[in-house]
């Protein structure tokens, strides 16, 4: 007999870390159910009108951008939160303790992350276009989709780098939130652009990979703009992402270095035993 | 054939020195137990040889790998099971189980070793509502789930009622019978009287002794304890001359201490039977396996 492959033990990963997630109320409220609630109240407050600055309706602007605060919670409070706990029961202790490769052990996590992220965005598009006139474009397609995933993976490698820093799993996931959500609140996920912000808000938000993630997932879905979004600052009126892309990109690749340089697998530093 | 060699191994944790020299040996298929107080070293050497920690120095074997980067083979042939926890409370006992077979070439199925540790009954309850003793059964059953040839068993009954305690024992004898080596650490002496073929006693960060259960620290070379009350109304004085040396106290229980005990107590229960007395509460005893490591690692 020889080792289960890299690949069956991914997937065995996965599974396994959907059935936790699904009997886990808390994580599964914020990461599905709550973008919901506030595209309800988003529209019931504003109408889901036209908004002439931005060209698009309430529901339009923020489909995409709540479906980015979904998946975001997915990739980086879930997460961060998910792995500050097992890592404080023992159970990353206990799995680095068995054939389990560590890098495939993350990889599986990781996989899992991205499905339930899609799969919270399909359900929030999925809601717009059947209840508030949400309209998708087969052209910006495409770039959304690798949108979504370098932002998934961006805020995951963020949220592995902030489990690192913490020890306390019931903790966790109130640190995690109070560093996205200040964030949120500049970065055009709950207060559409049509708002003026003070110009150290622009600058911050322009620095994090955030807004960058609302805005190349958002211009997806605006039907204003033209191209297929795959250009690096673009025209006036047309869809580029890259740039957008490039960010997260960035952000994600230096956070999941010094992830993997500082990732513990033992609840109890060296030194305590 | 030797299961596990660790030759001169030290660790520090800055100026603290947790091991300072150990050098031992498990033969394949015995039960070794490594005995010794909280901070004695005993959980740093056991984690150097399941690969969790590093070490400063010394030549570490285990099944023939250096456990710190023994990688997927090493630990597709070892099973640990864990001080604390490190289970899913989500998931199920039997669901639990099925995850960590997966991990393995040459798994046992999970039925088998759910029943080995009693759980049936409880295979498709959560674990999150499992008693103490219930999830240090199903941590033992993940400890044996990948078929391990060396299975470390960290404290493995803390928690255990009595019937839950004999059952992991039989389930302990039953692996040595086919063919494992287990090494155990304990802080109860009846279970490492009653597993061990050899213990091994740690204490600040050395091996101090080595032995069969009946032979450590000399045991089986101490004297002998002869233990009775004296008898209302007599004095110690009134004793025979031969047991004027057994010490006294001021209750009146007198204890000796000898290498040949048979003499004595002829000459005690002649005495007393001549004079027509009871020798209340009279024994003969050898020092405890529990009294040798007290001595053993006494500050």
């Amino acid at each position: 007999m020889t080792l289960p492959s890299p690949l069956a033990l991914l997937l065995h990963q996965t599974v396994y870390d959907h059935r936790i997630f699904w009997r886990s109320v808390a994580p599964a409220f914020f990461v599905l159910v709550f973008p919901l609630i506030m595209l309800v109240v988003f529209t019931a407050l504003f109408g889901n009108e036209l908004i002439p600055a931005l060209g698009v309706t309430t529901a339009q602007f923020y489909a995409p951008s709540l479906a980015v605060y979904g998946a975001v919670n997915a990739a980086y409070v879930n997460l961060s939160a998910s792995t500050v706990t097992r890592r404080e029961q023992g159970i990353l202790k206990r799995i680095r303790g068995t054939p389990m490769p560590p890098w495939v052990y993350l990889a599986g996590r990781l996989l899992f992350t991205a499905t339930i992220a899609f799969f919270a965005t399909a359900i929030m598009v999925g809601i717009g276009v059947a209840a508030y006139g949400v309209r998708l474009f087969a052209h910006t397609l495409p770039a959304a989709i690798l949108v979504l995933l370098v932002g998934v993976a961006c805020w995951a490698a963020l949220g592995l780098l902030l489990s690192t820093f913490l020890r306390d799993g019931a903790g966790a996931p109130a640190v995690a939130s109070a560093t996205l959500l200040p964030l949120a609140f500049i970065s055009d996920v709950f207060i559409p652009p049509t708002v003026q912000m003070p110009r150290w808000a622009e600058l911050i938000a322009d620095w994090f990979p955030l807004r960058h993630f609302t805005h190349a997932l958002g211009d997806a879905f605006n039907p204003s703009l033209s191209g297929s979004g795959f250009a690096w600052s673009g025209a006036p009126g047309e869809y580029a992402m890259l740039h957008h892309l490039a960010v997260m990109a960035a952000w994600g690749v230096i956070a999941a270095v010094i992830a993997a340089w500082r990732f513990r697998w033992q609840p109890n530093p060296e030194g305590v035993a | 054939m030797a299961a596990v060699v660790v030759e001169n191994v030290t660790k520090q944790y800055g100026a603290l020195t947790a091991l300072a020299g150990v050098s031992l040996r498990i033969e394949e298929g015995e039960v070794f137990c490594l005995l010794g107080p909280n901070g004695a070293g005993k959980t740093t050497l056991v984690e150097i040889l399941e690969g969790h920690r590093g070490r400063a120095g010394g030549d570490v074997r285990v099944l023939g790998f250096d456990p710190a980067q023994g990688g997927r083979a090493f630990r597709d042939r070892i099973g640990i099971v864990l001080q604390h926890g490190g289970l899913d409370d989500e998931l199920t006992v039997a669901e639990t189980t099925r995850y960590y077979r997966s991990l393995y070439a040459r798994p046992r199925r999970a039925e088998d070793v759910i029943a080995l540790v009693g759980l049936q009954s409880k295979a498709h309850t959560r674990v999150k509502t499992l008693s103490g003793g219930q999830r240090r059964r199903l941590e033992l059953a993940l400890g044996i789930v990948g078929e391990p040839d060396l299975l470390f068993l960290d404290e493995p009954t803390t928690g255990f009622d009595p019937s839950a305690r004999r059952q992991a024992w039989d389930l302990v004898r039953a692996l040595r019978a086919g063919g494992k080596t287990i090494l155990l650490t304990t802080h109860y002496m009846d279970e490492a009287q009653a597993l061990a073929d050899r213990i091994a006693v740690i204490a600040k960060g050395r091996i101090v002794a080595e032995g069969t259960p009946d032979t450590l620290g000399d045991r089986h070379r101490l004297d002998a304890r002869i233990r009775f009350r004296l008898p209302a109304g007599v004095a110690f004085a009134d004793l025979p001359p031969s047991l004027q040396h057994a010490g006294s106290t001021p209750n009146g229980r007198c204890e000796l201490r000898t290498a040949d005990p048979v003499p004595l107590l002829r000459d005690l229960t002649t005495w007393a039977t001549a004079r027509n007395l009871d020798l209340d509460e009279l024994s003969v005893d050898r020092p405890t396996l529990e009294d040798v490591y007290l001595e053993l690692t006494r500050e």
